[in-house]
Parts: C-alpha cells; sequence; structure tokens
C-alpha cells in the first residue's frame, strides 16, 4: 500500500503530463524517496494508481539504474566507470574502495552503510575520477580523499 | 517506376516508398535480418541487413547503410556483395552470437531456426568468444509456450509482436545493458490472445510451442500439407505437421486477404483432439446388450446400408463438416430429407448474412480489408473471444487514420518506430455496442453496454444518422443518440469503414442495423464492408447448400415420415434443446453417428462411423466472408477412420444407389456438388486437380530432409511398406517429387534453399506482404449484385426493459472453452476458467447473491449450479452464461432464465 504522502506527492506528479502513466518514473522515485527502494508490491501499487500493468511499470523501473528494485545500504556509492574517469585512474579507486568496504560492484556492506554501484557517466569527465554518494559529486578523488569522504557518511 | 541497381543489375521496380530490405528480398537477394518483419517493418536495430549504397556511377567509395531503413528511390545504386558490407554482417552476427549458446541440438527452433539462416548466410562459421556468457532464469509461460531467454539475440521482435502490434500489456523488455530481459514482472500465462505468434515472430529458440514439446518433431521430420483452421467461422490458413499418427504443431500458413502471417492460440494450440484418447477409431455397433461394441468395416456397412434400404432415414448435416460431407448425405437421403444441423437460431441468422451479403450493396470484408480499413463499428461483437483473428485485424484498423496523420511528417510507412513515436495513443475511430465489456475497449473511448434490443436500436440510429432515409429510432436515450451521432459522422469522414456483427447476440435485428450502417453508408458514397462473425468454420457453406431445420427432422420422426437418423459429425445436443433433441434421438428407430469423438449424440448411435478430422481429410469449408477454401489430408490416420463423404459414398455403392459411382473420387463429388447447387459453382477452382503435376511429379508431403523413413515401422517389420496412395489431391505421403514451389494453394511447408524457418514465405510472395505467387487465395462465392437497391430494414425492436422475475441469458463466448473440439485440447483446457454466472451488480443485490456464491439459473429447460461472478459493465436484467462449458448449450441463448438464490458456499 502505497502511504497517503506518496500517493500526494505522486499525483502532483501526474499533473505535469496529459496521461498519468508518463509520471512512471517520478512516481517510482517518489517511492524510492520513501523507502530506500522499490519493491514487487510498490510496482503494483504504482502500476494500479497510474492505471499501468506491472509489467510496464516493472519494464520502466528496470530499465533505470537509479530505481533499486533490490533493498539497498544507507548510502548509494556511485562510482563512475565510463572511460575518461578510467583513464584518470578510476581502477585504483575502486580496488581501494572494494578492500576499504569488503564488496564489490553491486553488493552493500554487512551493516548496510554503503552500497557500491557503478555508474556509466555521471557527466562530469572534467573532474574525473569522479564519484557520486547519494545526492553529491565529487571529483579528482583519490584514495585519501576517498577516505575522507566516506567518513561524512555514516 | 523507380530504377535501382543492385550489384550492378539494374531492376524497375513497381512502386516508391519501399525499403531497400524488402526491395532485396523481392527479387530474390539473400540479405540477411532479424529486426525487420514484414508485418512489422523496419526499426533498424539489429545492424544486420547491412549494404552499401553509392552516391551516383562515379562513386567508388560508397557507405554502409541499413537497407531495411534506407528508401528505395529511383536511381539508388547499392551493393549486396561488397566486400565491407559482407565483413560487417559478418561481424555482427558475430557479436549477436556472443551470448547465444550452443544448443542447437536441444533447441526446438533447430531446423527452423532464422537465426541459424542468418548466421550461415551473414558467414559467421567460428566462434572466437571463449568467455562467460550470461545466463538469465526463465519464466513459466503458461501451457503454450516454453521460456529459454539465453537464447536471446535482443531484436525486439517479440514485444513489438504482442505489445505494438496484438496490443498486450502483460509482457515488456526488462533490465538494461547487457541483462535485457523480455518477459512478464511475474511468472504466468501469457494473456494475449495471440501470444503463440511468438513461436514464430522469434527468430530462435526463446519462444517455442510447448505443446509440440509434448511430442517433439523436428521441421524436417514432419509431414505436412495445407490445411484450415476448424476452429471458428474465419478460415484462417494454416499448415499442420504430423509424424508417427500423430498431430505435432500447426504453424500459420500465410495468407494475404485472411490471416496474414498469424493465428490465434485457439487455432495454434487447438489441435489436441485429433490425437485424443478417445477418438472413434473403429466403427462400432450396438449388441443385444445395448452397448456400442467394435466391428468390422464391412460389418458397419453391411449393416448401415441395410438400415437405409429398409428405412425412411433423414440426414442432419454439420456446419463443422465439409461441403462434400454435407453434400454426400444430402445425396445419400435426398434433398428433401436434409437438414442443416444447425440450431434453429443460428441458422436464421446466418441466412439473414447470407441474403444481406448476396443482395445488398455491402460486400463481405476480408480479414485484410478489416484491417486496412479505418474506422470500425462492432455492433454486439465481442470478436476476441468469438473470432479471435478479426480482433487483430481491428487492432491494425485503429491504426490506420493516426497513421496516415503521422505520413505527413517526413517518415517512410515501414519506419515502424518513428511511427508508433509520432502515433503515441491517438487511435482511429472505434465504437463498440456490446452486453458485456471487450478485449478492445482499452483502445476506445466509445463503448456502449446493452442488451441486443438495445445494440440494434443503437445501430438503426447511426443508420438514420448517415442517412435519414433510413428508418429512425424513436425515444432512445439523449446519451445513445448522441454517441450515435457521433458514430456516424466519424464513419462518414473515414475513408473505408468496416461494420462487423454477427451471431453472439442471436438477434437478426442486430444483423440487420449492421446492413443498414453499412448500406446507408454506401449511399452516402463511403465503400463500407460488412463483416459477419458465424458459429463455426463451414456455417456459411451449409447455409449456401441449404437443408430442412433440426425441428422439422424431429416433426419428421414424429409423425413417422422418418424413422432413421443419419448425423455427420454433429452433436445435435448442442445445437438444440437437450429435451428435443433427446426426444428426436429416442424416437428414431435406427441412428447412424459420423464422428471424430464420443459426444451426448454417439450415446444414442445404434451404429457409429469414424470420421476422419481436417487432419485425415480433404474437403472445403466456406468461412465467414464467403471465401471457400481448401483443406488437405496431413497424414493417413490410423484404424478404420475415413473421410466421412466416402463412408456416405460407400452407403451409397452398397446399395446400389443411382450416382453412386461418382463418389469414388473426391473431384467427382466437388464437380457434381457444383453442378448441383449454383452458389457453390466456383470450388472446383480452388485447388489444381488431382491429377495436377509438375515436370511429371506430385507435390511431397514430406521434406527431402525426412529422416528415419526406413526406421518408422522397424519395431513391427523391417520391410519399408510401400507409402499410402493419395488419389484424392496431387500430393504424395513421400519425400519424393517436385522439389521446387507448387502452387499456392498445395504449399505444404514454406521453405527454400538458406530459408528453413517460415521466414521462408518471402520466397512465395508475389512481393512482400502481397499475395503468394499465382494464386488467388480461395474463391469468394458472395459477391454483391452490380447494381443492388438498397431496401433499408425497417423493423426496429423495442427497447429492453429488464424483467423483476427473470434475467435475459446472453452467451458469454469464450475464446478457451466455448469452441468443443479446441476444448478438448489439453492445453486449452488448462485456459478454460470454471463454469460461472455473470450479472450486473444491481441484480446481484436485488437477487441477494453474493460474488462467488451458487445460484440455480433455470434457462433453455435446464438447471445450472453456478457461483455468480459480478460483472460491473452488464445491464441491468442481462446475465452471462459462459457458452460451451461443461454441458452448457449456447446456440438456444438469449433466453429468459429464472434463478434461485442457495444458501451455500462454492468451493
Amino acid at each position: 500500500m502505497l502511504s497517503d504522502t506518496e500517493r500526494q506527492e505522486i499525483e502532483r506528479e501526474i499533473v505535469h503530463y496529459p496521461r498519468a502513466r508518463a509520471a512512471v518514473a517520478e512516481a517510482l522515485m517518489v517511492v524510492q524517496r520513501h523507502r530506500g527502494w522499490v519493491s514487487d508490491e510498490a510496482v503494483r501499487d504504482v502500476a494500479a494508481l497510474l492505471e499501468m500493468t506491472p509489467d510496464e511499470v516493472e519494464g520502466i523501473a528496470t530499465f533505470y539504474s537509479m530505481v533499486f528494485r533490490q533493498p539497498v545500504g544507507r548510502h548509494i556509492i556511485h562510482l563512475c566507470d565510463s572511460v575518461s574517469c578510467w583513464i584518470m585512474g578510476q581502477e585504483t579507486l575502486l580496488e581501494h574502495l572494494q578492500r576499504k568496504l569488503g564488496i564489490g560492484f553491486g553488493e552493500t556492506t554487512a551493516d548496510r552503510r554503503f552500497t557500491l554501484i557503478p555508474a556509466g557517466c555521471l557527466g562530469a569527465c572534467d573532474l574525473a575520477p569522479v564519484m557520486r554518494v547519494d545526492d553529491d559529486l565529487y571529483g579528482h578523488l583519490t584514495p585519501a580523499k576517498l577516505d575522507e569522504i566516506l567518513e561524512r557518511y555514516p | 517506376m523507380p530504377r535501382i541497381t543492385i550489384n550492378n543489375q539494374v531492376h524497375d521496380i513497381p512502386w516508391e516508398g519501399r525499403n531497400l530490405l524488402e526491395v532485396c528480398l523481392d527479387l530474390g537477394y539473400d540479405v540477411p535480418y532479424f529486426c525487420w518483419h514484414p508485418a512489422m517493418h523496419s526499426v533498424g536495430a539489429c545492424r544486420q541487413c547491412a549494404v552499401k549504397q553509392f552516391r551516383d556511377e562515379h562513386d567508388t567509395q560508397g557507405r554502409i547503410v541499413m537497407a531495411c531503413m534506407t528508401p528505395a528511390t529511383d536511381g539508388t545504386i547499392i551493393s549486396t556483395d561488397d566486400p565491407e558490407a559482407v565483413a560487417f554482417r559478418r561481424s555482427v552476427a558475430e557479436w549477436l552470437m556472443v551470448n547465444h549458446p550452443h544448443d542447437c541440438p536441444v533447441c526446438d527452433e533447430g531446423g527452423e531456426c532464422h537465426l541459424q539462416d542468418m548466421t550461415v548466410m551473414a558467414g559467421h562459421n567460428y566462434r572466437r568468444y571463449r568467455f562467460t556468457k550470461r545466463t538469465f532464469r526463465n519464466q513459466d509461460l503458461g501451457p503454450f509456450l516454453n521460456h529459454e531467454m539465453n537464447r536471446c539475440i535482443q531484436c525486439y521482435r517479440c514485444t513489438r509482436f504482442y505489445r505494438g502490434y496484438a496490443g498486450g500489456r502483460d509482457f515488456e523488455v526488462l533490465g538494461w545493458h547487457d541483462h535485457v530481459y523480455f518477459g512478464r514482472a511475474a511468472d504466468g500465462p501469457l494473456e494475449s490472445e495471440f501470444s503463440g505468434n511468438l513461436v514464430e515472430v522469434c527468430p530462435t529458440g526463446v519462444f517455442t510451442d510447448k505443446t509440440l514439446k509434448e511430442h517433439y518433431t523436428r521441421k524436417w521430420d514432419l509431414q505436412t500439407a495445407p490445411s484450415i483452421c476448424v476452429h471458428c467461422g474465419l478460415g484462417c490458413n494454416i499448415i499442420a505437421g504430423e509424424r508417427y499418427g500423430v498431430l505435432r504443431c500447426i504453424r500459420s500458413r500465410y495468407n494475404d486477404q485472411v490471416n496474414g502471417y498469424f493465428l490465434c492460440d485457439r487455432g495454434r494450440f487447438g489441435y489436441g483432439f485429433v490425437n485424443d484418447e478417445e477418438r472413434i477409431r473403429q466403427p462400432l455397433i450396438r449388441n443385444e446388450r445395448g452397448e456400442l461394441e467394435p466391428c468390422t468395416i464391412e460389418e458397419a456397412l453391411w449393416k448401415t446400408s441395410s438400415i437405409l434400404r429398409h428405412g425412411r432415414a433423414i440426414g442432419i448435416g454439420s456446419p463443422r463438416a465439409s461441403l462434400e460431407a454435407n453434400f454426400s448425405l444430402r445425396y445419400l437421403v435426398g434433398e428433401e430429407n436434409f437438414h442443416h444441423g444447425m440450431s434453429g437460431r443460428s441458422y436464421q441468422l446466418v441466412r439473414e448474412m447470407l441474403a444481406i451479403l448476396q443482395q445488398g450493396p455491402a460486400p463481405a470484408a476480408s480479414m485484410s480489408a478489416v484491417a486496412q480499413g479505418d474506422a470500425a463499428l462492432l455492433l454486439g461483437e465481442d470478436v476476441t473471444n468469438v473470432a479471435p483473428m478479426l480482433g487483430l485485424a481491428l487492432r491494425q484498423n485503429i491504426l490506420r487514420q493516426p497513421t496516415r496523420e503521422a505520413l505527413r511528417l517526413p517518415i517512410h510507412e515501414y519506419e515502424d518506430s518513428a511511427i508508433h513515436e509520432a502515433i503515441q495513443v491517438g487511435r482511429g475511430p472505434l465504437y463498440i455496442a456490446t452486453p458485456d465489456v471487450t478485449r478492445l475497449d482499452e483502445e476506445t473511448p466509445n463503448t456502449y453496454r446493452a442488451a441486443p434490443q438495445d445494440i440494434a436500436r443503437f445501430g438503426f440510429a447511426v443508420a438514420h444518422a448517415i442517412d435519414p432515409a433510413a428508418p429512425e429510432v424513436t425515444a432512445l436515450p439523449a446519451a445513445v443518440q448522441e454517441t450515435a451521432a457521433r458514430c456516424a459522422q466519424d464513419l462518414l469522414t473515414s475513408l473505408h469503414p468496416v461494420i462487423v456483427s454477427g451471431f453472439t447476440c442471436g438477434h437478426p435485428d442486430v444483423i440487420h442495423a449492421a446492413a443498414n450502417v453499412a448500406w446507408a453508408l454506401r449511399r452516402r458514397g463511403k465503400p463500407a464492408d460488412l463483416c459477419f462473425t458465424v458459429p463455426e468454420c463451414n456455417s456459411l457453406g451449409v447455409a449456401l447448400l441449404g437443408g430442412e431445420s433440426l425441428n422439422a427432422a424431429l416433426q419428421a420422426v414424429r409423425d413417422g415420415t422418418a424413422d432413421t437418423v443419419v448425423i455427420l459429425e454433429n452433436d445435435i445436443i448442442r445445437q438444440m434443446d437437450v429435451d428435443l433433441a433427446e426426444e428426436l434421438l429416442e424416437r428414431a428407430q435406427h441412428v447412424i453417428v459420423l464422428d471424430h469423438l464420443p459426444s451426448p449424440t454417439t450415446d444414442y448411435a445404434d451404429i457409429v462411423l469414424p470420421a476422419a478430422t481436417f487432419a485425415e481429410s480433404q474437403g472445403t469449408l466456406v468461412n465467414n466472408e464467403g471465401r471457400a477454401q481448401r483443406f488437405l489430408p496431413v497424414f493417413v490416420p490410423q484404424g478404420d477412420v475415413r473421410d466421412s463423404w466416402r463412408w456416405l459414398g460407400d452407403i451409397m455403392v452398397m446399395n446400389g444407389q443411382r450416382g453412386c459411382e461418382t463418389w469414388c473420387h473426391l473431384t467427382g463429388v466437388m464437380r457434381l456438388m457444383a453442378e448441383t447447387v449454383p452458389a457453390l459453382t466456383g470450388v472446383t477452382e480452388i485447388t489444381p486437380p488431382p491429377d495436377f503435376r509438375l515436370v511429371g511429379q506430385k507435390i511431397p508431403r514430406q521434406p527431402h530432409r525426412y529422416s528415419g523413413r526406413t526406421a518408422i515401422h522397424a519395431d513391427r517389420t523391417v520391410h519399408e511398406p510401400r507409402p499410402p496412395e493419395e488419389v484424392d489431391a496431387p500430393l504424395a505421403y513421400s519425400m519424393e517429387g517436385y522439389p521446387g514451389q507448387p502452387p499456392a494453394s498445395l504449399i505444404p511447408r514454406f521453405w527454400a534453399p538458406g530459408w528453413n524457418s517460415g521466414q521462408a514465405v518471402n520466397r512465395y510472395q508475389s512481393h512482400i506482404g502481397g499475395p503468394l505467387k499465382g494464386d488467388s487465395g480461395g474463391v469468394r462465392l458472395i459477391e454483391p449484385p452490380p447494381e443492388a437497391a438498397i431496401t433499408y430494414f425497417d423493423h426496429i425492436p423495442d427497447a429492453f426493459v429488464p424483467r423483476e422475475d427473470a434475467l435475459l441469458v446472453m452467451p458469454d463466448y469464450l475464446i478457451f472453452g466455448s469452441e468443443p473440439l479446441s476444448a478438448r485440447s489439453p492445453a486449452i483446457a488448462a485456459r478454460t476458467p470454471r463454469p460461472y454466472l455473470g450479472l450486473a451488480p444491481k441484480d446481484m443485490e436485488r437477487l441477494g447473491a453474493e460474488e462467488g456464491q451458487v445460484v440455480a439459473l433455470l434457462v433453455t429447460g435446464t438447471c445450472y449450479h453456478l457461483p455468480v461472478v459480478a460483472r460491473p459493465a452488464l445491464p441491468r436484467g442481462v446475465a452471462m452464461l459462459p457458452a460451451g462449458l461443461g454441458n452448457m448449450v449456447a446456440l438456444g441463448l438469449p433466453q429468459w432464465g429464472h434463478i434461485e438464490v442457495k444458501r451455500e458456499v462454492w468451493d
């Protein structure tokens, strides 16, 4: 069941579009903002609200890598693995992160603090190598800088 | 006429606006492709049809283009065999194959796999990729389809068909990147009535036929013949395949006028009845103890002929038997003693349709005409359940106007994704007037839920709004009047409107209203077509043949003018009131039944003769459009099963009946029938005669790669028996014969060198999407007279008034379950719902019935105990009874029925 707040927020998105179903990506993000991820049940609820089939919502939900269909940690690390960042030393950063957190791409730490996900491109090649933690972007990364940044996310 | 150059050969192509891939295929060039499909056109996704295009004759460099996305305009110069294009295509095949498993030997698609064909055609024959392949978990998609996602090459054809073409909404592209998954959000049967087409649409083995897996056989090991689907009145063309005496699968047989490339799931998966364990395979005679016991053919013939010699016999024909079988029965018992075997109501309706099509100015629409039309009015028909493929045609019809609109943009008609992008949710006018919701409702806001009388009144109102000379309907509610006016306006502004109606409302007024609308449009200069659904595969054919009613048969038995009844492939207990049918069968001294399967009617028989099914016999069926089409035998049945016309002919021979010598060969019967019944004159022209030969040879039913022929009988004998002889068709039960392309009506399978999959059809078409080479695609028996006068029907029924003491019980036709033969097939049975009674919420309230509660329904003299299902859209006073489920008789409906609510819960 969608909460009243979720429902209201989704309905606020719907008014921007000629048809309710056009707001499906926003609706999923609303759910994710409140719950951290989108469950099977939430997919069905969003579908019912937008007059879509669960299959149609699932198609959208699984297309966008920022929609999480599994539970994730409290903080999401998106480490860019596109070519600019790779040239600028992304591999070293990845090794460092993996060693430090003990997880690989697509995994969550045992204390559920971090989930590590690769990002195709974060649109900040001038700052390469970059990563995003939750909604914050960090550039010109080095292992040392990484350690310091992660401390800010309890 | 555009002139283009391909590989330095100059070709004149008939018209503009086509893409290079179609043109290349038309001209016989082998250009590999995956994502393009002749019915769904181009998206340019797979990059497999790369060719090299040159600016002009001085351009030596050229550039790679995708043939399917490049228009064939005048002066186009391309090369399909340019080394760079060849290398490009080879590379594309290589990377499409990166994740494809090496499982051809265990894959059901092997041997008819487009991916195999195209990989060979593209020249990729050595795999360099040595790493892990991506793998998926498969889904259970229900009783029709297997799912094996690892084989997927991401061509997107499946979703483009399922969602874009067939309007399904429970199948999606999931995931992204290297993990694109084609499936459902969760396991479960695919809901679309056309899901089975994925078997043929998928270029590889992701979606394969689950019913075939039960008794798997490779395409090259199947004995096949051209056939006609018998599971509704549309007459879709099919290819049926057999091995070891078992019918193995049904594939679509392309006919540009009828079913195009596709079939519905009932037609594709409903063949199981042919292999039913209960099939009658020996003649049966009732012994002194009153049991049916097997006997020899001779005994059965001797007994039957002696009964007929001494008795006064009448014949009851069947709307699901061929014209030839019905005609043979008519000849055996005499024209005046022949009964058509249809329920009184359905015969009356079919005769009405026939008269309208024969005398009025509006022709019967072929399914292709329905799909090509650009507006439609449905009066009383839930087509997706009654005549499913008509629903698929209508889904194309409603895209016609928005497509025309989209083509004002600088895009080509074949650019499928651009067209869909431009159309968005745009739909052409579709008006649906039915008692309950239909699967097409989601495509239109214009629906009207009403009882049959009110549907007719709505139709009459539309006709009057189109042409004031058509009779007016008085006292119509304002909202209905407004919808009728809008409908009239939409039909008038369309270019080619189609009016669809049929038998399910059981009301001649509904059919009359449809005729009035079409005729009014004709008077206003619109080329409107009529499309009627009919109850069974040969309803219209039997109506053309004529005959007396079943009630007349009962009367004849009652008053003693007849003492013997010969029943042809018909369960008459389904066709008339049970009491009357039982009286007829009990009163008759001798009942002789010819049929495939035991039925309530065979329980009354004194003699049962095993009749061949469509797959084992030959004959002609007339579809709802009046198109006569022939089905040819696929295999020789086991046991004493024989064609009905042959049984009847042999009885005539035993009795030395005059003219019986004609019954030696089917051609003779056909010819005599065409001479005797003027309406059927065209039927001799459908297929070439049995003595037709190509280079002195017959057409082989078995492919030239048919394996294990000499071992098939090895469990019984090491000697290879002589193949059965075929005297009634120019086809042979053999792999030997003419290896090339036969005339279209005799094509046993689509195959061409390098094209093992069904996609080989492009080698048989006169042009992509056009008719098969040199074929009429059946013979239309009914055309409007040249100067047809319009006499509007002027009987307008009174508005429906719900009764307090009774409900109008309407038949609820279901794609899975309502048609008795397919309902016996295990896959179809698995999708058939349990019987129920659909009620409007207001009626449930009035009766004090709750959802799921069992109520007693008394209708047409029978009492049913059924759980209630709420049908919110149903008008008050109308109830829906699923047709044909269990022992439910449908053809007597609609009738007033009485409901008694019991205090007990359905388990």
